[in-house]
């Protein structure tokens, strides 16, 4: 059994809190460990005189023959003496862990990134560059980010089991913590503060980068859309444009530049759609389009009333825009 | 010429027929409606779970929308905290509590009626949203604002907050019914130190609903008016705080888990000695214990929002304090060892209950100190391993608790034993379909699993530890059916249990089971913590027929009457007359209900009419009739 539950906890498909990617989950992941090793001892005490004290009790013994302690005794040290020792290292442990996590070990961040909350998906912005991006946070691997995050409407809650603990997104106030990954990868997370019908699919990716492999990324993300010159996509923009997808869409570099929605900017260069709840692939592009409620019912962006030759455009536009 | 016992059971009892149902004030009457009642609601919050869990058992499922999982989980909460759990500690607390003291009625028993109907018509009410098509689906923490007027605009969150404000209301005036039971109506004899633990629990229970309750109270009225009438307590647009929700909530919700505890500790404490054949190991130690629990759980509530932003500093004193609640509830434990261990244990179905209790509860709160280290609750708030905590802490520490009661004093309340063999299967299944259902949730959550989805991805490691959770809940399900056969068999050819089947120690074992009317024919005197046990004359050696025909003609024989006592020793010093059945209790509700009702469609007139009648029916209560004096 425990054998099993090990082999389960260690698998790799998971956002595991317990295969940490990064000092901040590392510490926590530790810290686990530990406590269950004492959760372990104190359970095993109890239980052990549980099963003595029923053994005993089934014993043809004269009622008034009873563990040679007083009971007050007996129920002041174990209950009371015994679960205070163990608490006050747990605290001391726990001070220490909290005073590591408060402050980013060695170097200061060197990058700042803003994580804005919106009912269901991410809004990153990279402060003193262009770049605006959604559900996907790249970060440069080895080196100490800053994180600010709030959130635009509800409550919502960062979480990336491998790289770091929760912190809440609250709507009106700004949460700062820093985070590292020690090694380029893609860790997954969702929301972790219930935020209404779509909390479910509401998932994101950090993904971190070879520090120079990130350079190139923020520059080419900070870019802005390239103006369509084939005829085909320019039709594209302009359905774009004619159905009002730009009053929540920003493309940057057009006229388009609403803001309760992703920017779309560079989306073909994201891996999903809808907040981590489909693969981003042409079709996949298209079919979302058409109806994102088929994939995430209940999402604020409403299906496409139109089809055929400008429906096609408008896809092709969005393809291009890599 | 009727004897007394005769004459005292018609003055005690409830009008016949269906007014009478609706007039009872009895507080065996209105303790077996609240137990029921609660039942009733916990097996809708059970069927709730199942949905949940159904919908869970494989990834991408659609057995229930996200709308109707958010709906079902909302519900599952709100039921299961506020129309189950304290609701049930309340009615064992109405039924047990006067026969425990020896008193013939609680002291205000029109005012537990009014508690009954509030209770009843806050749960019609809640589910009444099914009608209107808004079914709260906020949460049963409900936090802002995301259930403010922007995000949930419907009248969802309104049937909510009012719904739950008539179930705050009841669970006040049962909390100052209880209080003023134990200060006034005890046994002659019965110091504080010869208290049955179980009363204890409900008495430090019911000084926290007082203080925690109204947290509760202010924050819903703030929210309600957020959304009525436009005020900005919670919006953070204009300089509202969501944030001083989660502060009031929790400064109630986190007492709130000990409130369901702490009477579910006195059931523990009053089985134990009984199946041990022994008194408790270490009262004073429990009844510190008990009060210093109390106090306790007052100073931990912002361990519920370590994530939200609190500075550290801030946290290590709720860290600090949350360790610090695990002592006294370690003593309690290791009292309770202490007493098997010095006793001789008899294993019927109520102390497999307990031992089934001790374990589970034992692991809930190991990792209830887990969770209160705060780097890593960052990691597991809001996860699965979150929901395996609170359910090994809630279920092990006052659904097993519960059972073991319903199994000990089933037999008072009816006259019946309930089945052995039915009991111990009952016992098995829930033990272990319990562990099935919410052991694999602690690894779904440390695998990165949160809470509150209605579905989940493929791919993410989390199915097989669903499936196997979803079906230990299918086998909880099955072992609360088997429970229920168990009753309704009982109550048809059970066999009789007489007086005192277990050969239990305190009062209420003295009365008959079920009780009579009255309770007890005098007022019981007592000795020691178990009179029954100590042979205590608790008639006072008197011929307990004469005695009491001696008193016949003594007024306040005349009407419901009964002995109370100092607050301290116990010594008689007055006699409290008691109201007859009344429809008021019910006549109050209503007003209430109408009052709510208008304030829930924005009806002005019939909710000042409501207001009205609420206070006319106030005014003929409180009017001052012949003989309400204490004499």
């Amino acid at each position: 059994m425990l054998l099993a539950v090990l082999m389960l906890l260690t698998s790799c498909e998971s956002p595991s809190t317990l295969e940490p990617r990064g000092p901040r989950a590392g510490l926590v992941a530790g810290l686990w460990w530990w406590l269950l090793l004492w959760a372990t001892v104190v359970a095993v005490v109890t239980f052990t005189f549980l099963g003595v004290a029923l053994w005993r009790s089934r014993q043809d013994k004269p009622l008034d023959k009873t563990m040679g302690i007083s009971g007050e005794k007996f129920a002041l040290l174990a209950g009371a003496v015994f679960p205070a020792i163990v608490l006050l290292v747990i605290t001391l442990v726990t001070l220490e862990v909290m005073a590591e996590l408060d402050e980013p070990a060695g170097d200061n961040p060197s990058h700042v990134i803003e994580v804005i909350g919106w009912m269901w998906w991410w809004e990153v912005r990279y402060p003193g560059t262009d770049a605006v991006t959604a559900n996907e946070i790249h970060i440069p691997a080895g080196e100490t980010v800053e994180f600010r995050v709030s959130s635009a409407d509800v409550i919502h809650s960062f979480w990336v089991p491998e790289i770091a603990g929760k912190v809440d997104m609250m709507p009106g106030g700004e949460n700062i913590f820093w985070i590292r990954a020690d090694e380029p990868g893609i860790y997954r997370g969702q929301c972790a503060e219930f935020c209404g019908l779509q909390h479910a699919f509401m998932a994101k990716l950090l993904i971190a980068h070879e520090p120079e492999e990130y350079q190139a990324w923020l520059e080419r993300e900070s870019q802005p859309a390239p103006e369509p010159v084939d005829p085909v996509l320019q039709r594209g923009q302009e359905v774009f444009m004619e159905n009002q997808c730009h009053f929540c869409h920003a493309i940057r570099g057009t006229e388009a530049v609403g803001i309760v929605g992703p920017d779309l900017t560079h989306i073909m260069s994201r891996q999903t759609l809808g907040a981590v709840t489909i693969d981003n692939s042409i079709g996949n592009l298209a079919a979302w389009t058409a109806d994102p409620h088929r994939f995430k019912p209940g999402v604020k962006m409403p299906p496409v009333h139109f089809a055929g030759e400008d429906f096609e455009a408008l896809i092709a536009y969005l393809v291009s825009l890599e | 010429l009727a004897t007394l016992g005769e004459r005292l059971d018609r003055l005690y009892s409830n009008p016949s027929g269906f007014y009478g149902w609706l007039v009872a004030v009895n507080h065996r009457s209105v303790g077996t409606r609240i137990i029921v009642t609660a039942f009733i609601f916990f097996l809708i919050g059970g069927i709730e779970a199942i949905l949940l869990r159904t919908q869970l058992i494989q990834a991408n499922l659609d057995v229930l929308s996200p709308q109707a999982y958010n709906e079902f989980f909302t519900l599952h909460g709100t039921t299961m905290m506020f129309l189950f759990a304290v609701p049930m500690v309340e009615g064992f607390a109405a039924y047990l509590v006067p026969l425990m003291l020896g008193a013939r009625d609680m002291p205000y028993p029109r005012l537990n009626a009014f508690g009954y109907w509030c209770f009843l018509f806050g749960g019609i009410f809640l589910y009444a949203s099914f009608l209107a098509g808004a079914v709260p689906d906020g949460g049963w923490f409900a936090y802002p604002p995301l259930t403010g007027p922007v995000h949930t605009p419907g009248l969802n969150m309104d049937f909510w907050l009012l719904g739950i404000t008539f179930v705050e209301i009841s669970a006040i005036v049962a909390a100052i019914e209880i209080i003023v039971a134990v200060i006034k109506f005890r046994a002659r004899g019965m110091s504080a130190n010869r208290i049955p633990l179980f009363v204890w629990g409900e008495l430090v229970t019911a000084l926290m609903i007082i203080v925690a309750f109204p947290a509760l109270l202010a924050a819903s009225v703030f929210l309600e008016l957020d959304r009525k009438i436009g005020t900005h307590f919670y919006n953070p647009l204009t300089g509202g705080e969501p944030l001083l929700w989660q502060h009031l909530f929790w400064i109630f919700g986190h007492p709130e888990v000990y409130i369901i505890f702490l009477p579910a500790a006195g059931i523990v404490s009053a089985i134990i000695p009984t199946f041990s054949q022994r008194p408790i190991v270490g009262y004073n130690l429990i009844v510190m214990a008990t009060v210093a629990t109390g106090f306790l759980s007052f100073g931990v509530w912002a361990h519920h929002m370590y994530a939200t932003g609190i500075p550290f500093l801030s946290l290590a004193f709720f860290a600090a304090a949350s360790f610090m609640i695990t002592i006294p509830t370690g003593v309690q434990i290791f009292a309770w060892i202490g007493t098997i261990w010095n006793g001789k244990s008899v294993f019927k179905t109520p102390f497999l209950f307990v031992l089934g209790f001790l374990v589970i509860f034992v692991l809930g709160g190991l990792t209830g100190v887990m969770v209160a280290v705060v780097p890593f609750d960052l990691q597991v708030h809001d996860s699965y391993f979150v929901v395996a905590h609170f359910h090994y802490v809630l279920i092990g520490g006052m659904v097993f608790p519960m059972f073991a009661g319903f199994y000990y004093w089933f037999p008072k309340m009816t006259g019946k034993l309930l089945s052995e063999n039915l009991g111990k299967l009952n016992f098995w299944t829930m033990f272990i379909g319990f562990n099935i259902t919410f052991f694999p949730m602690h690894i779904l959550g440390l695998l990165g699993m949160p809470r509150r989805v209605y579905t989940y991805q493929t791919g993410l490691g989390w199915e097989t530890l669903n499936l196997l959770a979803t079906i230990g809940a299918y086998i909880l399900a099955i072992s609360i059916l088997m429970f229920i056969v168990n009753v309704f068999r009982s109550l048809k050819a059970g066999e009789p249990a007489g007086a005192n089947p277990w050969n239990g120690g305190t009062l209420e074992w003295a009365a008959d089971s079920p009780p009579k009317n009255y309770n007890f024919l005098i007022n019981p005197t007592v000795g020691s913590r178990y009179p029954l046990w100590q042979d205590d004359d608790i008639y006072l050696g008197e011929n307990v027929d004469a005695r009491a025909n001696s008193l016949v003609v003594e007024p306040h024989h005349a009407h419901r009457a009964t002995q109370g006592t100092s607050a301290l020793y116990a010594e008689p010093d007055t006699i409290v007359r008691l109201p007859v059945p009344s429809p008021l209790p019910l006549l109050l509700a209503f007003g209430l209900v109408v009052l709510f009702a208008s304030i829930l469609v924005n009806l002005i007139v019939p909710a000042l009419l409501g207001i009205v009648w609420t206070l006319v029916i106030g005014g003929i209560w409180l009017w001052p009739s012949e003989g309400d004096f204490v004499e």
